[in-house]
């Protein structure tokens, strides 16, 4: 009787700590990195708020001029606003990153979780397609699939970019997911679902997806900073963003390498952008790995 | 003994993968749009008339019906023959090999500067954890990771404008004719690129020691007296070592297709820079041989790594 | 007639007295010239490519009938080469050429008529497996005769103005009659020909080089011991170029590059420039709704500034000059009281762009979406794309920018997947019939990307091209021009700058507008 009684009241019980808050004092890295991600987020929403002039608008009177009160980062060899360029290529930045690391993800989870699930044969034949495409370099691929689609722009955003970058995460995603599925598929609970009859879909909808939901939020994150650097790389190269559109990648490219002694500012700016940026999604990322699944290394 | 049997597996089972990758990249490559006659005849502006075109087509012949060039590009990949380049008309595994040795020079120097920093950094961040040196190096790591190699390259020039004022010598010279021209151009490509690879390793090395430190056999080690340096020397070393091995092994092989970038900045002519000329111009043949170029790369790298993981891992050694 | 026939003879007499350089020092014999080119040559052989990648290196070794002579600021004139002399029948259909009897081969063989007759006529003629690229340019050579080694004799199914400018082309080079009948495909990968340089050696993806034929047969040249040529990239020119590795380009810079160059090596480099044969212009898709109506292509023209924009991006880029479709700064180009008349050429962008948007309102076309394709290449056709774009926005018109690889760029335009093409104009001389080529109706050419029907076209073009004399032709060239102008079929934008920086010691180099042309190096030495 006594010990019943002796429950604690629940004004005395200690409270749950709140995870959010947790993970604010374990990880102050990855904290960081979502409030640079946030920035990056409010520049790409409300870039038509924050840029003080229009990216496109050529002025050739202010062209090359240095950082001023003005022109805060200066203007390139059209006269067209750096600052204001950088603000709105963030919106393709993270539009793209984005984008092209859930697709790639989603499809490479949903395949590896099949593919480990039913096993087999189809598990023999999709890991073959998946050793191949992991054959292939990035830029290979992200070349071919850019020009094989030609462009597809939907809601301003080049859609075939987006699947070209998507496509070498896939791979990668398809294994983690099977590993993950390999150890949970012989599982007697899963067994116990299929005799009662679930469907199949059913089972890896409800009981596998949900054991892959850690390392697949890791690797999105992860993705997303791989993805902003690739389409860095193309627009670089002159494969993705073209102009006039505001891009990272696209502001290094071509002339501006004619510039450097006379404006560094043009260089100096959109690679900090690309840096910055990457660096806040792989803090994220990281942080968000050693919280969720701290055995996960790499 | 058992060695070479698990080589020769190896190899066997990397064949289907390379077949598959030639035939996959034969269709892609053809399915994309563009007519590499007209880019090579009309491409300086001079109006070439439609005959003229059809004449060049006929002669590389690429007017044949699809599966007829397809079966006559696996048979000549039977032969280990590649074809002939569709823009020059020469081998195109002349057109590689003229330019291999300039990008296997940088991404050899990319790695071993990687090593280099990787292993030194990845040690201290780990035996010392969790203090200041191990914050500092994990954000110099992590920033590594962030910064883009083209991006390092152009800064490298623009310092070495600024500083100097001077630039390296533009094209190549082997190493055994002149290092220190050779030497002194490749370093900063291999500088851009390195970086980058450093700051991957660096991280991988740090986990995998720390995975390390905490193993069991390790604690026995310790437990029988032995002076901690020399624990962490011998026996966690080895072990960290696998990982990096691995994803040095694994990187090594974008490295290459990474070095289509770098490439740019600083006029290097090598792979990256004929992969780029070769999608430009829809020159099939050639964007097939270095596709399966990077693939038998790849595969040979990864072959390599997991010898040197036999010879590493005692544990895999000894079952 | 008469007056052209007496007018080519002198010319003749006159320019080979004028070949003779204009010694303000005696040229220094020896040396090497080291220059670099930022194209590798898909092909060894004259005949069969367009690109000035193959001229630059090999054309030091061979000659032609006929070549250009001159500087871009002068009038270019066309000089003996391998001719002694030439003339045409006064009917223009009959071209008799008198050749030097003192031209050897590289190998010591003498060159004659029968080593002419056999180069054109695989041009003309091309045998099975042989790529001649301009054969369409000679349809109208009948028969080739050679009466005796020193002549050769030319007869033309009908007169062809330009068949003159084909004598003198770079791309037609001499070759070994002897050679062609043991392999007609010698040339792609063999360098042999009569011309001041041999062939010294070829490493691909490096360099190409030659060495001074001792028996050329002009005496006392060429003053050079050789010459190398290095395959980079377009931005390793300046560095190599200050790191002395090579000295010289000869293509064309930006003006950016020249502003390093200049400021790096100071007096020991020294800037040519002038107006190039090459351009870009603006090609409308007439086959596509709503540009079909003339008032939406004559507006969109006239929304672009020409003038203000050379200003700045003539700064920036190689677009300088503003001109109709015959090149400013040549002997055809239409004048500025003509060209300020024309939709796009006022010199008050408001009331243009006032104009213009009343058109798109008369058209019926408001909130106009424009598709326009462009070339994927930083220099010049980035800034061209970005200002053109930048113009229309202010007429209100949105345009969807595409800037496409060389190969899907050719694609999209011949497939007629664009509302607008910026495409280029480049060839090694300054000729309306080949200045005109891109502008040619549906009917006159299968590659036509406008698409227009104009039969008024068609007979000025056909006109014109048979007009010998050069008067009446330029009046016939103007009425084409302008007609094309006027209707806005295509719009002229600029013709580039051509600037060549070179080391001050390199005397004897010419600056053609062409950089196809004047790249043999006979004249050229060494002030070292």
């Amino acid at each position: 009787m006594a010990e019943i009684a002796a429950r604690p009241a629940a004004a005395d019980m200690p409270r749950r700590p709140n995870p959010v808050w947790l993970f604010v004092k374990q990880q102050p890295l990855g904290v960081f990195g979502f409030l640079v991600i946030l920035v990056f987020i409010v520049f790409a929403v409300f870039a038509r708020q924050v840029a003080p002039y229009d990216p496109e608008e050529i002025d050739f009177a202010a062209m090359l001029s240095a950082p001023s009160a003005e022109h805060l980062f200066g203007t390139d060899q059209y006269g067209r606003d750096v600052f204001s360029r950088i603000v709105h290529g963030a919106r393709t930045a993270l539009a793209v990153g984005v984008l092209s690391s859930l697709i790639g993800c989603t499809l490479g989870a949903l395949i590896g979780a099949a593919s480990g699930y039913f096993g087999g044969r189809v598990d023999t034949i999709v890991q073959r397609f998946v050793d191949i495409m992991l054959a292939f370099p990035i830029i290979v691929l992200a070349m071919v699939v850019v020009a094989v689609l030609g462009k597809w722009p939907l809601w301003g955003v080049d859609l075939n970019l987006v699947i070209a970058i998507a496509l070498p995460f896939l791979p990668k995603m398809a294994r983690v997911a099977r590993s993950s599925t390999l150890a949970i598929a012989q599982m007697p609970y899963i067994d116990a679902a299929r005799a009662a009859g679930y469907s199949h879909t059913r089972i890896v909808l409800r009981h596998i997806m949900p054991n892959i939901m850690a390392p697949y939020l890791i690797m999105v994150t992860a993705f997303i900073a791989q993805a902003i650097l690739l389409e860095a790389s193309l627009s670089f190269l002159g494969l993705g963003v073209t102009e006039p559109t505001p891009a990272w990648g696209l502001m290094l490219a071509g002339q501006s390498a004619d510039f450097y002694k006379e404006a560094p500012w043009m260089i100096l700016f959109p690679g900090l952008a690309i840096t910055l940026a990457v660096f806040a999604f792989n803090l994220f990322g990281d942080s968000l790995r050693d919280w969720l699944d701290p055995k996960m290394k790499g | 003994m058992q060695m070479l049997s698990f080589l020769v597996r190896r190899i066997l089972l990397a064949i289907p993968t390379l077949i598959g990758v030639a035939v996959v990249t034969f269709f892609l490559i053809r399915v994309v749009p563009g007519d590499p006659v007209v880019v090579k005849l009309r491409a300086d502006g001079a109006p070439i008339s439609e005959a003229t075109i059809q004449a060049e087509r006929k002669r590389l012949g690429l007017d044949k019906p699809i599966y007829e060039q397809f079966v006559d590009y696996m048979v000549g990949l039977a032969r280990l023959d590649l074809g002939r380049s569709l823009w020059t008309g020469q081998p195109v595994a002349d057109e590689i090999a003229t330019r291999f040795p300039v990008s296997f020079q940088v991404a050899i120097m990319a790695t071993l500067i990687a090593l280099l920093i990787a292993i030194p950094l990845g040690i201290l961040s780990a035996v010392y954890r969790d203090t200041w040196v191990d914050y500092v190096v994990r954000i110099v790591a992590v920033s590594g990771l962030a910064i883009p190699s083209f991006w390092l390259g152009m800064l490298i020039i623009m310092a070495l404008l600024a500083t100097f004022n001077w630039l390296p010598k533009i094209g190549y010279v082997s190493i055994f004719q002149d290092p220190v021209a050779n030497l002194s151009a490749l370093i900063f490509p291999a500088l851009a690129v390195g970086y980058r690879y450093a700051a991957v390793a660096t991280r991988m090395m740090r986990s995998a020691l720390l995975e390390v430190l905490r193993e069991d056999y390790i604690r026995t080690a310790r437990a029988k007296g032995v002076y901690r340096q020399l624990v962490v020397r011998r026996h966690a070393l080895r072990n960290a070592l696998l990982p990096v091995v691995t994803v040095v092994g694994l990187e090594f092989a974008f490295l290459i297709g990474g070095l289509v970038v770098t490439e740019q900045v600083f006029n290097l002519n090598g792979i990256g820079k004929l992969f780029v000329d070769a999608t430009t111009r829809g020159d099939f043949t050639l964007i097939q041989g270095l596709v399966l170029l990077i693939a038998v790369i790849f595969i040979v790298v990864n072959i390599v790594v997991d010898v040197l993981y036999g010879m590493l891992d005692p544990r895999i050694r000894l079952s | 007639m008469r007056t052209a026939l007496r007018g080519i003879l002198l010319a003749a007499t006159a320019a080979a007295v004028a070949a003779m350089p204009a010694a303000a020092q005696t040229p220094k014999r020896g040396g090497i010239l080291n220059f670099a080119i930022v194209a590798e040559p898909p092909t060894l052989d004259c005949h069969a490519t367009t690109t000035f990648a193959t001229i630059h290196p090999v054309a030091p070794a061979y000659n032609g009938l006929l070549r250009f002579r001159g500087d871009v600021n002068k009038k270019l004139e066309i000089v003996g080469d391998l001719a002694k002399s030439w003339e045409m029948s006064p009917d223009g259909l009959t071209w008799t050429f008198k050749l030097h009897d003192n031209v050897k081969f590289h190998d010591g063989s003498p060159m004659t008529s029968a080593d002419v007759k056999a180069s054109y006529e695989r041009i003309v003629n091309p045998p099975a497996g042989v790529v001649s690229a301009r054969k369409a340019l000679h349809e109208e050579i009948k028969t080739i005769e050679t009466p005796d080694a020193t002549t050769v004799v030319f007869r033309l199914s009908e007169p062809n103005a330009s068949m003159i400018n084909n004598f003198a082309s770079p791309f037609n080079c001499i070759y070994s009659a002897k050679k062609l009948a043991e392999n007609p495909k010698y040339p792609d990968t063999e360098v042999f020909g009569t011309g001041p340089f041999m062939f010294g050696e070829h490493i691909k993806g490096s360099h190409y080089s030659g060495k001074r034929f001792d028996g050329y047969f002009e005496a006392g040249k060429p003053y050079l011991d050789g010459y190398k040529v290095f395959y980079v990239k377009s931005n390793a020119v300046v560095p190599g170029m200050q790191g002395g590795q090579f000295d010289a380009e000869f293509r064309g810079r930006t003006p950016k590059e020249r502003e390093q160059l200049v400021e790096a090596m100071k007096d020991k480099v020294m800037v040519m420039e002038g107006p190039w044969t090459t351009g870009l212009l603006l090609i409308f898709n007439t086959k596509k709704k709503p540009f079909d109506d003339v008032r939406v292509r004559r507006a969109l023209t006239m929304a672009i500034d020409r003038w203000n924009g050379s200003t700045a991006l003539s700064k920036i880029s190689m677009l300088k000059f503003v001109g109709g479709f015959t090149r400013t700064g040549s002997e055809w180009a239409l004048p500025e009281e003509e060209l300020l008349k024309l939709p796009g050429y006022s010199r008050d962008p408001n009331k243009a762009r006032e104009e213009a948007r009343r058109l798109l309102k008369e058209a019926g076309v408001e909130n106009l979406k424009i598709r326009l394709v462009n070339r994927n290449v930083a220099e010049p056709y980035t800034p061209m794309g970005i200002y053109v774009v930048d113009q229309w926005r202010r007429i209100g018109v949105e345009t969807d920018h595409q800037q496409l690889e060389t190969k899907l760029y050719f694609d999209a335009q011949k497939e007629g997947n664009f509302d607008a093409t910026i495409e280029f104009i480049a060839d090694y001389v300054d000729d309306p019939s080949l200045q005109f080529q891109k502008l040619l109706t549906s009917k006159k050419s299968s590659i036509s990307l406008a698409g227009h029907e104009d039969a008024i076209l068609d007979d000025l073009f056909d006109k014109q091209s048979r007009t010998v004399d050069p008067a009446e032709r330029r009046k016939l060239a103007h009425e084409f021009e302008k007609r094309v102008i006027d209707q806005a079929y295509a719009g002229m934008l600029y013709w580039w700058q051509r600037i060549v920086v070179l080391n001050s010691k390199i005397k004897g180099w010419e600056l053609h507008a062409a950089h196809f042309t004047g790249q043999d190096l006979s004249n050229v030495w060494l002030d070292q």
